[in-house]
């Protein structure tokens, strides 16, 4: 075990060797608290941390970092998404500084998907640094300094999350990219939903011969299809998703009535791969607006009781 | 060059509403290169704003000139005689135009006939695409000649994306992902490890950000030159 650098339970997990296990939500579009912990509910000792989404697909909905903090609150442990294209850097600094003094722990350094595909187009982007930058500046922070090399008062220590997606192109320049996430400061990694299972075998063996998983925790990102209908959708609507047409024909060749089992199946399948696979250190699960399934799931994917550590 | 749109003929129509007799003009710089706002446009122009408004019965007199270019007092110059009897001047120029025209003549109003959108160039007969943004500071250096800040639809000095997608951009499948081309020239080339390694963040006061720019070239300014 090595030293910790932020003490959050995902670290802790991870760091005493554990198959970690995430869970993901998406804020209110509105100021529903009751709503939003209604749905913690579901996640609460099911999953080591949950990724609390930053106006996810550019929709306006409750800033994460509130809705991380009434997770807080519930005694859950929050990973704070942040995407840089609602926020300068002085923006992001505050708010880093912010999350960490409501008690958030985790960041997740984000991109974010360009403002088109979300409900006020009109907006403009900012972009002021990107997401490798954003992960430099969580390290810089967390080392004490401001961007401009001036000190912190009390620097925001956190256990810091990038993306990668394996099934973006060009698929040659994948691994190097994420070789540079972990170069800029990443503890660990929670990859794109994955469905091309022989493609991410092919993407990880790259990342063990480069040996990025001695530098980083890769979380597989897993997400339960509910029916054809959202695999076909997926498909064609949602950039970089790579959704084979075997799984489709899978998903259809059963009942409509059954197509959630089968989607949920599918997914257990893919943990039970992810736990023997080499360099995986654990499953994001994204139940997108299905977390209530997710009690269901972690039990049957045998990764229930989380650890205490 | 600067790139340009015409705007509607409905929004132009609703600028000069109560005018009766104005001027077009025109301007024989970037906006004649890309087929929008030179000695052609300005007649056709004229000919639709008088059809219309004759349409509607409450006719319009207008007077067409073209000059060298609009973003130069020397030729900004050459209407001072007539410039003031007309309602209102429609400037066919990129934004520069009515804005010059605008500090010389303090009397006159003046209306921007474009919508000036990008600095590129044609990549086929009649499609213009964008290629800079003006930020500064030119680093394309890094990037084989490629520019990330103004061709990637997020600015990113990492590219590319999680949705980059046969070398298309996330935002559409008819906008190409420039860092697609970055990655795939430097692969060709074998020179990937350009690419590795985190970029310090940008000095965006060089861009609009630091507020409006300025360009001194004191040797000029001193008369040396
Ligand atoms: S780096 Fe700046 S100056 Fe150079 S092409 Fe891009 S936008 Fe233009
Ligand atoms: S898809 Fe390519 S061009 Fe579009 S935002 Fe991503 S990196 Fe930039």
């Amino acid at each position: 075990m090595s030293e910790l650098k932020s003490g959050s339970n995902l670290e802790k997990v991870l760091n005493a060797g554990h198959f970690a296990f995430t869970g993901e939500c998406g804020p209110p579009k509105g100021a529903n608290v009751e709503h939003l912990v209604e749905k913690f509910k579901f996640l609460k000792g099911n999953v080591d941390a949950v990724n609390i989404t930053d106006n996810q697909t550019a929709v306006v909905r409750m800033s994460s970092m509130a809705a991380s903090a009434l997770m807080v609150q519930e005694g859950m442990e929050p990973n704070f998404q942040m995407v840089c294209r609602d926020r300068n850097r002085l923006a992001i600094m505050s708010d880093i500084l912010g999350a960490y003094a409501l008690g958030i722990r985790n960041m997740l350094c984000l991109s974010g998907d360009h403002q088109t595909f979300g409900n006020h187009p009109e907006a403009k982007n900012v972009h002021d640094i990107d997401s490798m930058q954003l992960i430099r500046l969580v390290k810089t922070m967390r080392e004490g300094k401001f961007m401009n090399g001036d000190d912190i008062d009390v620097a925001p220590k956190m256990f810091i999350g990038a993306a990668c997606n394996p099934f973006a192109d060009p698929y040659e320049f994948r691994v190097h990219r994420l070789a540079n996430k972990i170069e800029a400061g990443a503890d660990f990694i929670q990859t794109q939903c994955i469905f091309n299972m022989e493609k991410f075998r092919d993407f990880m063996k790259k990342v063990v011969d480069m040996g990025l998983h001695e530098k980083c925790y890769i979380l597989a990102g897993v997400t339960p299809m509910k029916n054809a209908g959202m695999a076909n959708f997926m498909s064609k609507f949602v950039p970089g998703m790579d959704i084979p047409d075997d799984l489709i024909k899978r998903l259809k060749s059963v009942d409509k009535k059954d197509q959630s089992e089968e989607g949920i199946k599918f997914a257990l399948e893919q943990v039970e791969e992810f736990k023997g696979m080499e360099g995986v250190a654990g499953v994001h699960m994204m139940a997108i607006e299905w977390e209530h399934m997710v009690p269901e799931i972690a039990k049957r994917a045998g990764v229930l009781p989380r650890p205490q550590v | 060059m600067i790139v340009a749109d015409r705007k509607s003929l409905e929004e132009i129509l609703e600028m000069v509403e109560d005018c009766k007799k104005i001027l077009i003009v025109g301007c024989k710089g970037c906006v004649t290169v890309c087929n929008v706002g030179g000695v052609k446009e300005v007649e056709i122009l004229s000919s639709s704003l008088k059809i219309a408004r004759k349409k509607a019965g409450i006719e319009i007199e207008i007077d067409m000139h073209t000059l060298e270019r609009q973003c130069d007092n020397e030729y900004i110059e050459q209407i001072k005689e007539t410039v003031n009897d007309y309602d209102a001047v429609v400037s066919m120029a990129c934004g520069v135009g009515p804005q010059f025209l605008s500090e010389m003549y303090k009397d006159q109003k003046f209306f921007p006939a474009l919508d000036t959108t990008f600095f590129g160039g044609a990549t086929e007969h009649g499609v213009w695409e964008e290629r800079c943004a003006g930020c500064g500071t030119c680093i394309i250096h890094k990037y084989d000649g490629l520019c990330p800040v103004a061709r990637c639809a997020k600015s990113l000095l990492h590219g590319p994306c999680g949705g980059s997608s046969n070398s298309a951009c996330e935002i559409s499948k008819d906008t190409e992902c420039v860092w697609d081309s970055i990655v795939r020239k430097k692969m060709e080339q074998g020179r990937l490890e350009d690419l590795l390694g985190v970029t310090e963040a940008r000095d965006w006061r060089s861009a609009r950000d630091g507020g409006p720019r300025r360009s001194i070239r004191e040797e000029l300014v001193q008369g040396n030159i």
